[in-house]
């Protein structure tokens, strides 16, 4: 019986062959023929022309992909802390008893995260535009400004508006897992420390936050991965462009742009080697950062 | 305090901490509210603006529905199809949630139940290659989109789908968890084919977990954006995220097409979620807490 089981095991190579396949043909393949046309030059006629590594040197000197990053970083921090804070604060208050209609607000705080990301750009480009928005019109009405203004010249504004679309996009995701991470706390332990006397904010600080750590360490790393490669939303919102100023070109729309608009497919795949090296830093960096910090914490 | 010891001998206990309470969740409450008025109120305007003209959208600040709602739909119908590219949608996302599912419950049957060589390491490679961001194969996909003549096709969006790495290890979880050995050897010792086995009794098992994985496979791949943008290249093809992208390059200036688009883009997730949102909520959480 025994050796008739062990005799079937290669039967498991038939199993994952299919999945391997097809990863081999559309996953690996396009990152390994990525890599080889990121020393190439090629614009998409005749064959890719071997130049080493003058495609990352040209990267390290590109003013457009430093700005890129740097509109990427921005929009992403101003709105992955609320992100955090703000659904976490929630989750908390929904997870105590006395609150009615949780279900009704986890819904609606959820919500805005399975819209499609191209919709909620093009929805925000309609309601801050400069003549018609009615934005404008509202505080027009209320009597906050005379004339309307024109926020879609405005660089940081612009970026803080993208801010805007993924905190209103993902803090209500933030929210169901923090969710899911209190409701894996047992109830004892909260109360044995309530029966000790300690106050709700000590139960908090000193019981809750502590064993959600895992789950803040996996949203951090999470929302970096999901950050950096941000695209939907800022393209969306200024129609391809990247304006004003191209101060929401984020780093995957210049790629997109290099790659699919001036056909410079070689510079195009350096752009995303170089984006990748990026958020394999970063997440690195937020990893042992958030698993030191645990340990000092635990230490106390 | 007459009223107040009338009701249980109980309260005179609970009472002050109880009252004391109340004005902070009545702060509580109104946080909750405003915080639910601002996730609501862009999609209410979306859906009021789309029943206007040009030009009410730019005299003023509306609240209430207008009259227009036919001539926009008329106007937009001219140039962009919605109810094809909701088509299109549903095709591309059915067709790829079908495959996600039923090639990653293979491949984790395989890794689950299989002993073979290299079962670890080849799973720690399914697992690994979920950290590495699409857009870093991006131009290569398009390569390879056009060496098998499938760029400009459904194919292009919905073949890849069958290698979805996380769905592998979504499943592996759960057989692990639910399946034991004792039912695939019993079927063997009945005679019945290893992939007989999978499909009539392993499959119908794993529904529960197919089902949550289903509704994250469908809803990627409704909204997916980028995909379909680098590989599709007609306009009969796009999928909804597409054509709302096109309502902005037709209607620049025609405010109340562009709301009236976004809003039929919008519907459809609106009445799915108002039927399955505690599912769909459900699987978020468990996907989370696996993950």
């Amino acid at each position: 019986m025994f050796s008739k089981t062990l005799r079937k095991d290669h039967y498991g190579y038939l199993f994952i062959a299919p999945f391997f396949i097809i990863f081999v043909i559309f996953g690996l393949y396009p990152i390994v023929y990525s890599f080889y046309l990121s020393l190439c030059n090629w614009d998409g006629f005749g064959n890719p022309v071997i130049i080493g590594f003058e495609n990352y040197q040209r990267l390290l000197g590109d003013y457009m992909f430093y700005k890129s990053l740097f509109n990427t970083l921005f929009i992403w921090g101003i709105s992955v802390i609320p992100q955090l804070t703000v659904s976490l604060i929630i989750a908390v208050i929904l997870h105590e008893k006395f609150i009615k209609g949780k279900s009704i607000f986890r819904a609606v705080f959820f919500f805005p995260n399975i819209v499609t990301a191209a919709s909620l750009g093009l929805l925000v480009a309609l309601i801050f535009s400069w003549q018609t928005g009615s934005f404008n019109n509202l505080l027009m009405s209320l009597g906050f400004i005379h004339d309307p203004v024109n926020w879609p010249s405005r660089p940081y504004f612009m970026r803080l508006l993208v801010s805007g679309i993924l905190f209103w996009q993902y803090f209500g995701y933030s929210m169901i897992i923090y969710i899911a991470g209190l409701q894996g706390i047992s109830r004892d332990i909260l109360e044995a420390a309530e029966i000790d006397g300690a106050s709700k904010t000590q139960v908090f600080f000193r019981i809750t936050l502590p064993l959600l750590r895992p789950i803040m360490i996996f949203q951090v790393v999470t929302s970096i991965i999901g950050g950096m490669q941000i695209f939907d939303q800022p393209y969306t919102l200024t129609n391809g462009t990247g304006d004003p100023n191209n101060s929401t070109l984020t780093t995957v729309m210049y790629l997109y742009k290099i790659a699919f608009t001036r056909y410079q497919y070689g510079y195009g795949s350096a752009v995303a080697f170089g984006l990748f090296i990026i958020i394999v830093i970063f997440s690195i960096i937020s990893f042992v950062l958030m698993n030191r910090r645990s340990k000092s914490a635990t230490s106390l | 305090m007459a009223n107040n010891t009338s009701v249980t001998p109980l309260t005179e206990k609970t009472l002050t901490p109880r009252s004391r309470v109340k004005w902070s969740h009545v702060i509580i409450y109104v946080l909750l509210i405003v915080l639910a008025i601002i996730c609501v109120v862009p999609f209410y305007i979306m859906i009021i603006y789309g029943t206007h003209t040009n030009a009410e959208i730019a005299s003023k600040f509306i609240f209430l529905p207008g009259r227009s709602l036919v001539e926009n739909y008329q106007s937009m119908m001219e140039n962009v199809n919605i109810w094809r590219g909701f088509m299109n949608s549903l095709i591309i996302s059915c067709c790829s949630t079908a495959l996600t599912l039923y090639f990653g419950a293979l491949n984790a049957y395989g890794f689950a139940k299989f002993n073979f060589k290299g079962n670890k390491i080849l799973f720690w490679f399914v697992l690994a290659t979920m950290m590495v961001p699409q857009q870093l194969g991006l131009v290569g996909t398009f390569r390879i989109m056009y060496l098998l003549h499938l760029l400009d096709t459904y194919a292009s969006l919905i073949l890849p789908a069958a290698a979805n790495a996380f769905a592998v290890f979504f499943v592996k979880q759960f057989i692990d968890g639910t399946i034991p050995n004792e039912i695939i050897e019993s079927a063997r010792v009945d005679g019945a084919g290893e992939f007989k086995t999978f499909n009539r009794i392993i499959l119908p098992m794993l529904v529960p977990a197919l089902a949550a994985l289903g509704i994250f496979s469908f809803i990627g791949s409704w909204n997916n954006f980028m995909g379909p943008l680098v590989l599709l290249f007609s306009n009969e093809k796009y999928p909804l995220p597409l054509l709302v992208q096109l309502l902005q390059g037709y209607y620049g200036t025609n405010y109340g097409v562009q709301y009236l688009g976004v809003a039929l883009s919008v519907l459809p997730i609106i009445i799915v979620f108002a039927i399955f949102s505690k599912r769909i909520i459900g699987s978020v959480a468990i996907g989370a807490v696996k993950g």
